[in-house]
């Protein structure tokens, strides 16, 4: 493997109860990079995050470097908010001791009362917060992140965006963000990956993505309208 | 040794590690489970009490025989899980009807704690404790999988084998559960105190240590009543369970 490439995806092809979800994909992530994976509802971009997590079965060859941490953001968690569980317990289902609970906290803005607070109290955007000190658990390497909720009010200023980039410069980390949100793409990564199904394109978000790539991404209604969002 | 701290010794240890087991239950939506369960049991009781072998051995040979079966039609028959439980659990049910006495009958759906000897106390508090030990090392990892599973193997959790060492230990609870309340009121050792202590409970760790309290508290109480009322221990446990779960409702938050 080159040097600086931390993870190498070479003819990935899943297919789950026959039915073919990600055919033919390559890509490589380089050290530091935030990475999109872009496509509609059903293009198997959860799937490919699984694949890369080795939590779903695939053919062809994913390499990350030896002995790299990743850490996994999911999109929903349904059921947890039915469990009497405190922010402090959700964070010792995997161990963690309390002085490394404080510091993953901390690092994602989360300043309040974690021995009794109930996760099921939390607001989503709390929440999210939550989800994502979990994953800084251990210091990984790598972010997984499954659709993170935008436009949702994490509290005070800041976006879900401009707390991700804090930690990656922070904690020096590498992301692959699976999204439907276009100003995501453009304003935060450096490279997006658009899949529906087959690989429809991937390089730098400015170069590969016009009106044409997208129509063939999503159909023919979407509009594209990067140059007026903010 | 006298039948009432037979009954009491029994009922603690059982109670106890059923009230537990239940907070795993309720969180994971499984309580309505222990249900059918019991009715499966059903048939393994009824020939215990012809034969004169013990009542648990009996529902536990019956659970497992019960499951294979619906196994084996699953795999032959394509019909859903669901439908062939309705039919077996219904069959077993009946089938104890058809060759018990009629004297015996309630013995079987509500328990008949005075039948508890010495050998199967000693045999009941050893599983019990076997039982707590291995559940409460499996308790954050079935937890960490219902909140989800790809959580959970990301951390390296073999869910479907903690998965199984549950179902069996739920087997097993229900089975020993039989001695005290029965075929039929097997909910109310499972599903009533972690339904109260989810009531209470404002963390994992309370919600879970209540569920063994209520757990042991209901058959103390229910086997105490033994003395005043003249009716099943069984029944009495269920009533008793049922008044606690129904007052700390009205201290349920939201």
């Amino acid at each position: 493997m080159q040097n600086n490439s931390i993870l190498k995806v070479e003819n990935l092809n899943v297919k789950l109860n026959d039915e073919k979800i990600i055919e033919g994909l390559f890509f490589d992530v380089k050290k530091g990079e935030v990475i999109t994976i872009l496509g509609p509802n059903g293009a198997g971009k959860t799937v490919l995050l699984k694949c890369l997590l080795g939590i779903l079965p695939y053919k062809g060859k994913i390499e990350w470097q030896k002995g790299i941490k990743i850490g996994y953001v999911p999109q929903r968690l349904p059921f947890i908010k039915s469990i009497p569980m405190s922010i402090e317990e959700f964070f010792k289902l995997k161990k963690v001791s309390r002085r490394e609970i404080e510091e993953v906290l901390s690092s994602v803005g989360y300043r309040g009362d974690f021995s009794n607070k109930k996760i099921g109290d939390l607001s989503s955007g709390q929440f999210q917060r939550i989800l994502i000190a979990w994953a800084l658990v251990k210091n990984p390497d790598v972010l997984l992140f499954d659709e993170p909720t935008t436009g949702i009010d994490i509290g005070g200023e800041e976006t879900i965006y401009s707390l991700l980039s804090k930690l990656k410069e922070k904690r020096n980390l590498t992301f692959l963000l699976v999204t439907h949100d276009l100003s995501v793409v453009f304003k935060f990564s450096n490279f997006v990956i658009c899949l529906n199904r087959c690989p429809i394109c991937q390089g730098a978000p400015k170069e590969v993505l016009n009106s044409e790539v997208l129509k063939k991404l999503y159909g023919e209604e979407v509009k594209f309208y990067e140059h007026h969002r903010h | 040794m006298d039948q009432f701290l037979l009954s009491l010794i029994t009922g603690v240890f059982i109670g106890g590690i059923a009230g537990y087991l239940g907070t795993l239950m309720v969180i994971k939506k499984m309580s309505i489970a222990v249900d059918p369960l019991s009715h499966l049991i059903l048939p393994g009781i009824a020939l215990a009490i012809l034969w004169g072998f013990d009542i648990s051995l009996g529902a536990f040979m019956s659970i497992v025989i019960g499951m294979v079966l619906i196994w084996l039609l699953e795999v032959k028959t394509k019909l859903s899980t669901e439908t062939l439980i309705a039919v077996i659990f219904t069959l077993g049910a009946a089938f104890a009807l058809a060759i018990l006495p009629e004297e015996e009958i309630e013995g079987v759906f509500v328990g008949d704690i005075s039948s508890i000897t010495f050998l199967s106390m000693i045999i009941s508090v050893l599983l019990s404790v076997l039982i707590f030990i291995i559940i409460r090392k499996i308790y954050s990892k079935m937890i960490l999988a219902e909140v989800s599973e790809e959580l959970a193997k990301v951390e390296g959790i073999n869910y479907k084998k903690i998965l199984f060492i549950y179902l069996i230990s739920v087997a097993i609870i229900v089975a020993l559960g039989a001695k005290i309340v029965g075929g039929l009121l097997t909910a109310s050792l499972i599903a009533i105190p972690a339904a109260t202590a989810k009531n209470l409970g404002r963390s994992l760790s309370q919600y879970s240590m209540l569920g063994l309290f209520f757990g042991i508290l209901f058959p103390v109480l229910g086997i105490i009543l033994l003395k005043f009322f003249p009716l099943p221990a069984g029944i009495l446990i269920t009533l008793v369970s049922g008044v606690f779960f129904f007052v700390t409702l009205a201290f349920k938050r939201k």
